[in-house]
């Protein structure tokens, strides 16, 4: 018999829960970005448990999109942070007050 | 735990638990680690954790897809980005600006998991029939399975991903290319490239410059980021700062 779901889910949300600390605590955008990534991955081992647990391929199809769209999201995400690495000396998000009040 | 975990094969509880202790202390390793670089190689442990939990449920394609993406380009590209800007420094995780916002941070994120575990018990997934195919087959790879929904049911998903792809690609030249609009007091502004400047030629070789102390003077006066780049009016002396500092469009 294998592991049941649970425990999966279970690290899944424990998982999803550390990235969510990350992302609120620090500070450099770069950390934040992993941390999103951590939260992808979280989510992804949710639809592939699922995906086992019904028996259903489309868990496993959502994870290969979700993939794509990681892939996407960092090539995006590293360019905005090296641009404004470029005009501001610095990566943390104390460095992008531009729109505070 | 143990009990439950009784019930299943000695190899099938040891690499479930061993798999699960990699992501979660490689988690907490890239949420706790000062430096960087440190945190992008938890990253990789972590990602190499879920492969193998992957691994466990038989999505033997998506194991093999989440080591090369996530940790061989992914996780690269991040190493690649904190080693090019130099920002591998140890940031100081003792002193905050806003002390109570790391609290606050940890309260929410505890609430997330709580609100997560809470929520498993009370709502489960309703087994609807599957419209897409088995997951696990006796005679028929994980592989072809996946390839077939992928191409029939998921097709126009998955030619849209494509399209997604040219554009991040296309959005990532734009945010990397620097703006070098050429804006000649003695004549017609002629809109090229710097580096197609012979007045100016051999200026482009200091914007890539990654040499810390040549980079100084490229952020000028450009503080303002409401200017545009192409708006500024500058004088001839200090022209190169100002060109050279632009941030993409």
């Amino acid at each position: 018999m294998t592991i049941t779901a649970s425990w999966y889910l279970v690290v899944a949300a424990i998982l999803f829960g550390i990235g969510a600390i990350g992302l609120l605590i620090r500070r450099s955008v770069l950390v934040m970005f992993m941390c999103v990534e951590l939260m992808l991955n979280a989510v992804n081992l949710t639809f592939v448990t699922f995906s086992r647990t019904l028996n259903d391929i489309a868990g496993q199809v959502v994870v290969f999109f979700v993939l794509v769209v990681a892939a996407a999201e960092v090539v995006v995400g590293l360019g905005i942070i090296v641009s404004i690495y470029r005009s501001r000396r610095g990566t943390t998000a104390d460095d992008l007050h531009i729109m505070h009040g | 735990m143990i009990p439950m975990l009784a019930k299943v094969s000695v190899p099938d509880a040891t690499m479930f638990v061993v798999s699960a202790a990699i992501v979660l202390l490689g988690a907490i390793g890239v949420v706790l680690n000062r430096n960087p670089v440190r945190g992008a190689l938890c990253l990789v442990a972590t990602l190499f954790g879920v492969a193998l939990l992957f691994l466990e449920q038989r999505a033997d394609f998506l194991a093999a897809v989440q080591i090369i993406v996530y940790g061989g380009a992914i996780v690269v590209l991040f190493l690649f980005v904190i080693m090019l800007l130099g920002v591998d420094k140890s940031e100081r995780l003792g002193r905050d600006p806003l002390s109570w916002q790391r609290f606050l941070g940890i309260v929410a994120g505890c609430l997330v998991v709580g609100a997560i575990l809470v929520l498993a018990h009370i709502a489960w997934a309703t087994g609807t029939k599957s419209v897409s195919g088995v997951a696990s087959s006796k005679t028929v790879p994980n592989i072809n399975l996946l390839a077939t929904s992928l191409f029939t049911t998921y097709l126009l998903a998955f030619e849209v991903t494509s399209a997604l792809l040219v554009i991040a690609v296309v959005g990532a030249v734009l945010l990397a290319r620097r703006r070098t609009v050429v804006i000649d007091l003695d004549g017609p502004s002629t809109g090229l490239p710097r580096d197609d400047d012979p007045e100016h030629g051999g200026g482009y070789q200091d914007q890539t410059n990654p040499d810390p102390d040549s980079r100084g003077d490229l952020d000028g006066d450009n503080g303002d980021r409401g200017d545009r780049d192409d708006l500024v009016q500058v004088p001839e002396g200090i022209f190169e700062e100002h060109a050279s500092g632009g941030h993409g469009s």
